[in-house]
């Protein structure tokens, strides 16, 4: 399994290129809330059965969560629930989730997505009526506690979007949606403190 | 916008997240090559429209991806039930209104 | 300075704070709290606006959201026009402008008022009877000139610069409706702890007790207790208190659309604040105390500026201190126009007459009047208002006939009753019931988690109001989860009680009268259109509605429908509810499309999706066009070029030397898992199974009725690792339908789908130097023609990124698509590009890249195939795998239709004149001579002008098209028969020699 993964691993001559993200830097600040890129991350979409999230729990350090809707995040490596045999792992400490499922020799399907999505931090108090400018689902603590993981909609977006705290929200998107994103985020910022 | 119970999700979501994907228990021929005309034509193109219950398939195409079966009252456009694709035709309705 | 109708000491508006502004060009000045028509009342403006139909005088006839004569427009500049905008609604903001509508030259001199003159000719059913023949002329004379006429209001000639806030909102308990019933609701489902949403259309929060001057809770005046009840639901944290809101629309599981008016009552609201914001709000449970909104008398001229609802006379009173005559009469069939009468009369205000169509009857409000001194008439009615553009007198007669005696005023309070509000309960789908005793529609049945509190539920007076709202309130809550409350249910120390009163017209206007007795102003129906609308053959009350136009203009009868209903009952001889009532929808008062339409507007109307090389095309000048939401570069113009310079140059290029091309837009889906193979057998025509690890196959999806769905690419990475690509377009779809099989049909296979379209950018580079345009950059990867032929697929590194280098080509050259991980896609493509021009190659765009792929015959799935055409029929027959017994599509492709004679199959076309170049879409025929309509056997799929061939070329689908290579067929234009020549579809390099060339 994974072994073409595995393989673009292996070499280790350094990029002679630059690496320049979607919307790098990008950041908006209104009363209540703060809109902001994230900076790249580590991701893979997993795929597996239930037989074989033991092994891929102990390969990836944490333990993927069977409970819809939510997540579990260890090491500055979060797995979110996002269906019944589908996990994101966002790694944000630099290490590789891809390669750690390439030992596993337990069935699954693991697919880098670093580059696909983008992350938007969406933190103030006013995080939740910000995303609610165009997420449909009800994000009050009770029905989207921290830690609450789902992929949904925003405007005309698919988003996944992970709470992180009781005020603010990590939304990924795919890299060419980032401007629709961004730009709806922030401009329903400038509307959510009131 | 209607609200949707997701059997995978196990709770309900909103319409947007979800998408239609026609009539539900409709079984793909395991021998399909070898169907008759007639027989191509009912699996392939006749649909049920009734006024009233209805048996569909959704998609929870923008939550958890996975598709599942609804029975739905096309008259009061409520839901009576959702269960996982691939479990039977429910035997009873739950309330259902016939 | 105050207005000449303000009267100091009355009302809660503080007389200190001013505010200027203009009507129809004129100055005045009102106070802060106004409401426009408050302010031009204090001014004692009455006439406001022309009707629609007969241009006739009007003037307010509410104090609120039913208004439905004196709509203004509301101008702040060019392209803030707002026409249709209720003067009772509006609230005043320093320096307002309102001009009147529907009025030319003048609103006190209106030529259209001549329609009034002509009304017999202006009937109901008018339009439909008149305007139908002949039919030509609707569209061209009538409908304009009606149009040009009529007319509410005028359009802003700019976009509109406001911005429209959205949100989504959950509740345990929304409320809507904040007068005494919604504020307990509230209060009572607050309490208990679930969250609370509580709207009211109004700026300030009380509804009725406004002005019902006798409302005492708590031990305060009513209105002092809903602003201090609002201010503890302000305090909770579960409580949202949104005033200026009205809930418009009732949907589905107790799904509730809500406008807020955010700034329109502001002076300078900046950018910074929404103009309006939508709310969706789903509620476990809603209450609805909505009220209940006053009738009218129906009587002859009855619409003269200055005859207006008791209420709002009381409410102009008693919120705005403002008196709407000096000289008033009263026109009634149930009490509570006394109670207006008697806060006139201690304001100071002289009340002519109190004219009662009631025999005796007898109450505390009553003898009241009686103390004040203020003359009653019993058992009459009024049959007639004087004046024009304000009324002057009212005409008095016994109700069963007599003398006349016609008293002068300057102003007539009229109720004929109250009819509860069950719009919005009417819209849950809930179904009403008539009330006999009481005559009026009250909720039935209800369809929804909602209850019905107060006047809209027909409960009478303000203590039993409290109790039941406050019941409901935690009721709803404890039925959404709610614990049980710490408050206390608010106590009534006074309040007022009416109901009853009549339906339809009164005295004089009834049957036998032509008299103008209004029953719908907007729409100016009259009692006489009604039973003439009964006479004609309308039985039913939705054909009434629609002959008459009763109830149907922007304030959707709200004091009109039961009179219309009324008057119809008697005229068919039946009881009201064997007529029925007609059917309540929303909006429930009009909604601007800016709500609706919120953020949702120009980079945010949809998304633009831009791949990771497209600021490096922006930079080189290219003309991009849309594809689905893509923006792709079309073509990279030099200085002078246009496109079509553009585009020979790019094309003669690629073949010479060698391109660059951003393919990043097409759809890529990872397959993964040890059944893959059979996973794509099933998926894709073709044979999977054996394709060797590091090799690629062109491969063809189909539906199930056998016909091409797409087609892509597909390399195979690994045993149990495929990576495939899709058209651009299809990318969503293709990737649904797998998962709809893997899930449903096929749930045994153990493979997984990914998509991974953005994951990489790709980045095609095409022509006979493309390898020694990538080599240099490349390693780890032997790119010679043994180790990497035509068709396979490496993994390794370009400019030290990870790659999944394809060698493949669209464009029949040697060709290869390079895939690195889309951060890096940017800077790897100014790498090859520099490598590239040491070699003179080109960027090029979508538009080279469709002419070089149909030099070589390639199709392109939607542009040369419809859904419609089978592989067969495509010339793909190859890529169907014969020996396979089951694959997606493989019974729909033997249907009889399908393996037919005469199908069209698609060829090649060449012009005679090799100069002209066919338009896509255009028709063929095998003789031109024969008479119109022609049998048309084909169409041009695609055509291009090939620089690399010196001519035109074009694709076709023609019916049994490889039966007629060589034959010359036809494309009639409108400019002349073009003669063509039906060939291959292959009109370079034949022998595919290119490839490894």
């Amino acid at each position: 399994m994974a072994k073409a993964a595995a393989k673009t691993k292996a070499a280790a001559a350094p990029a002679s290129v630059e690496r320049r993200p979607a919307l790098a830097g990008r950041a908006l600040s209104a009363p209540g809330v703060k809109v902001e890129m994230l900076p790249p991350a580590e991701r893979i979409s997993l795929r597996a059965p239930e037989a074989s999230l033991a092994a891929l729990s102990k390969a990836l350090g944490l333990t993927l969560p069977t409970k819809p809707k939510t997540s579990a995040t260890k090491d500055g490596r979060t797995a979110l629930w996002l269906g019944p045999d589908e996990w994101m792992i966002i790694d944000e400490a630099g290490n590789d989730p891809l390669a750690d499922c390439a030992k596993v020799t337990a069935l699954h399907s693991a697919v880098g997505i670093s580059h696909r999505n983008v992350g938007i931090s969406v933190a103030g108090p006013a995080a939740a009526a910000t995303v609610n400018s165009g997420c449909p689902q009800d994000l009050s603590l009770e029905a989207f506690p921290v830690g609450a993981a789902s992929r949904t909609i925003l405007g005309k977006s698919e988003i996944v979007l992970l709470r992180i705290a009781a005020d603010a929200f990590r939304v990924e998107c795919w890299r060419s949606f980032s401007d629709y994103v961004f730009t709806l985020l922030s401009e329903a910022a400038g509307d959510a403190a009131n | 916008m209607l609200l949707i119970r997701c059997p995978y999700c196990e709770e309900e979501r909103p319409e947007l997240e979800f998408r239609n994907a026609g009539e539900a228990h409709i079984a793909r021929p395991t021998n399909i090559a070898a169907e008759s005309d007639d027989d191509f034509e009912k699996f392939f193109f006749i649909r049920a429209n009734p006024k009233g219950v209805i048996y569909e398939r959704w998609r929870h195409i923008h939550g958890c991806a996975r598709f599942f079966n609804a029975v739905r009252d096309t008259v009061t456009d409520k839901f009576v039930m959702t269960y996982k694709a691939g479990e039977p035709k429910p035997a009873k309705l739950p309330g259902a209104s016939k | 300075m105050n207005a000449a109708f303000r009267i100091s000491g009355a009302g809660r508006l503080s007389q200190a704070k001013t505010a200027s502004f203009s009507f129809d060009d004129k100055p005045y000045v009102g106070i802060e709290g106004d409401t426009l028509a408050s302010a031009l009342l204090a001014n004692g403006v009455h006439l406001v606006g022309r009707s629609f139909k007969y241009h006739r005088p009007r003037g307010f006839l509410s104090a609120g959201a039913e208004e439905p004569n004196a709509l203004v427009q509301i101008v702040r500049d060019d392209a803030r026009k707002t026409p249709n905008v209720r003067a009772t609604v509006q609230e005043l903001y320093d320096g307002l402008t309102a001009n009147s509508q529907n009025r030319w030259p003048s609103l006190a001199f209106d030529v259209g008022a001549v329609n009034d003159i002509a009304s017999p000719m202006f009937s109901a059913g008018f339009y439909y009877k008149t305007f139908m023949w002949p039919k030509w002329a609707w569209k061209d004379l009538y409908e304009p000139k009606i149009r040009a006429t009529a007319g509410l209001g005028v359009s802003p000639e700019k976009p509109d610069p406001d911005h429209y806030a959205s949100r989504y909102a959950h509740c345990e308990v929304l409320v809507l409706g904040g007068g005494a019933a919604g504020i307990a609701a509230a209060l009572a489902a607050a309490e208990t702890g679930v969250r609370v949403i509580l709207a009211d259309e109004q700026a300030e929060f009380g509804g009725s007790l406004r002005f019902e001057s006798g409302a005492r809770i708590d031990g305060q005046d009513g209105y002092a207790w809903a602003q201090a009840a609002i201010a503890k639901l302000k305090g909770m944290d579960n409580a949202r208190v949104l005033s200026r809101t009205t809930a418009f629309g009732y949907y589905a599981q107790n799904f509730v659309g809500l406008v807020e008016r955010v700034s329109d009552h502001l002076k300078n609201p900046g950018h910074e604040l929404a103009r309006e914001r939508l709310w969706q709000v789903r509620a476990n449970r809603v209450v609805l105390a909505t009220g209940a909104i006053e009738r009218h008398m129906v009587f002859a001229n009855n619409d003269r500026p200055g005859v207006m609802l008791a209420s709002a006379a009381r409410t102009y009173l008693n919120h705005y201190g403002v008196a709407v005559g000096r000289n008033v009469g009263v026109y009634t069939a149930n009490d509570s126009a006394y109670a207006a009468a008697i806060d006139l009369k201690k304001a100071g205000v002289n009340i002519a007459a109190i004219v009662d169509l009631r025999d005796n009857p007898s109450g505390a409000v009553i003898d009241e009047a009686r103390g004040l001194g203020i003359e009653i008439n019993f058992g009459r009615a009024v049959v007639s208002a004087g004046g024009k553009l304000r009324v002057s007198s009212m005409t008095v007669q016994p109700k069963n006939g007599g003398g006349q005696r016609t008293i002068p005023v300057d102003a007539i309070l009229m109720s004929a009753g109250w009819t509860p509000s069950v719009h919005l309960f009417s819209q849950s789908r809930g179904k009403v019931a008539f009330n006999d005793e009481t005559k009026r529609f009250v909720p039935g049945t209800y369809a929804q988690d909602c209850v019905s509190v107060g006047a809209c539920n027909g409960t009478d007076g303000l203590d039993a109001t409290i109790d039941e709202a406050y019941a409901a309130g935690a009721k709803a809550a404890k039925e959404a989860g709610g614990k049980i409350g710490k408050g206390s249910k608010p106590k009534v120390d006074a309040g007022e009680i009416w109901s009853r009163g009549m339906l339809g017209a009164a005295p004089g206007a009834g049957p036998g009268t032509t008299v103008k007795a209004f029953v719908d102003f907007q729409n100016d129906v009259t009692a006489k259109d009604i039973r003439q609308a009964v006479h004609e053959g309308m039985h039913s009350i939705e054909h009434v509605k629609r002959f008459t136009t009763n109830g149907m203009a922007t304030d959707q009868g709200k004091t009109s429908n039961m009179h219309g209903l009324a008057i119809a009952a008697e005229e068919l001889g039946k009881p009201i509810p064997q007529v029925g009532l007609t059917t309540f929808r929303a909006p429930y008062t009009p909604v601007t499309f800016g709500s609706i339409v919120g953020h949702a507007r120009g980079a945010l109307f949809d998304p633009t999706r831009r791949t990771a090389i497209h600021p490096w095309a922006a930079r080189q000048g290219a003309v991009f066009e849309d594809v689905g939401n893509w923006k792709r570069a079309w073509y990279f113009p030099k200085a002078g070029e246009d496109m079509h310079a553009a585009v020979n140059r790019e094309c003669v290029t690629v073949r010479k030397v060698g391109g660059l091309f951003d393919a990043s837009t097409l759809g890529k889906i990872e397959v993964v898992g040890p059944d893959a193979a059979k996973f794509m057998e099933l998926l894709y025509t073709n044979p999977w199974e054996k394709l060797e690890t590091g090799r690629c196959r062109y491969g063809i999806m189909l539906r199930e009725d056998g016909f091409i769905y797409d087609d892509g690419v597909v390399g195979r990475l690994a045993p149990d690792r495929f990576h495939v690509t899709t058209t651009t377009g299809g990318a969503p779809r293709v990737m649904n339908h797998m998962e709809d099989y893997l899930q449903t049909e096929f749930p045994h296979l153990n493979v997984w789908l990914t998509s991974i379209t953005e994951q990489w950018a790709v980045i095609a580079v095409q022509g006979p130097k493309s390898r020694d345009i990538i080599a240099p950059l490349v390693e780890g990867i032997d790119m010679s023609d043994e180790a990497m032929p035509h068709m396979s697929v490496r993994e390794g590194k370009i400019c030290g990124v990870p790659t999944r280098l394809f060698r493949m080509s669209f464009t029949g050259e040697r060709g290869f698509e390079v895939n690195v991980p889309a951060d890096y896609g940017e800077a790897v493509w100014e790498a090859l590009w520099a490598e590239g021009q040491k070699h003179g190659a080109t960027a090029y765009g979508t538009e080279t890249m469709h002419v070089l792929r149909a030099e070589k015959g390639y199709i392109i799935v939607g542009q040369d195939t419809d859904g419609t055409v089978t592989p067969n029929d495509a010339g793909l027959d190859w890529a169907v795998g014969k020996k396979k017994t089951d694959f997606v599509g493989i019974r729909g492709l033997t249907r009889p239709d399908l393996v037919a004679k005469g199908r069209k199959q698609l060829v090649g076309l060449k012009t005679k004149d090799p100069k002209v170049v066919l338009e896509e879409g255009a028709q063929i025929v095998a003789d031109p001579k024969q008479p119109i309509p022609m049998k048309m056997i084909g169409h041009v799929t695609s055509s291009y002008w090939s620089e690399n061939c010196g001519r035109s070329i074009a694709l076709a689908l023609v019916a049994g098209g490889r039966d007629r290579m060589g034959e010359t067929l036809y494309v009639p234009m409108p400019n002349g028969t073009i003669e063509v020549e039906v060939t291959g579809m292959v009109f370079v390099d034949e022998k595919g020699e290119r490839l490894n060339g």
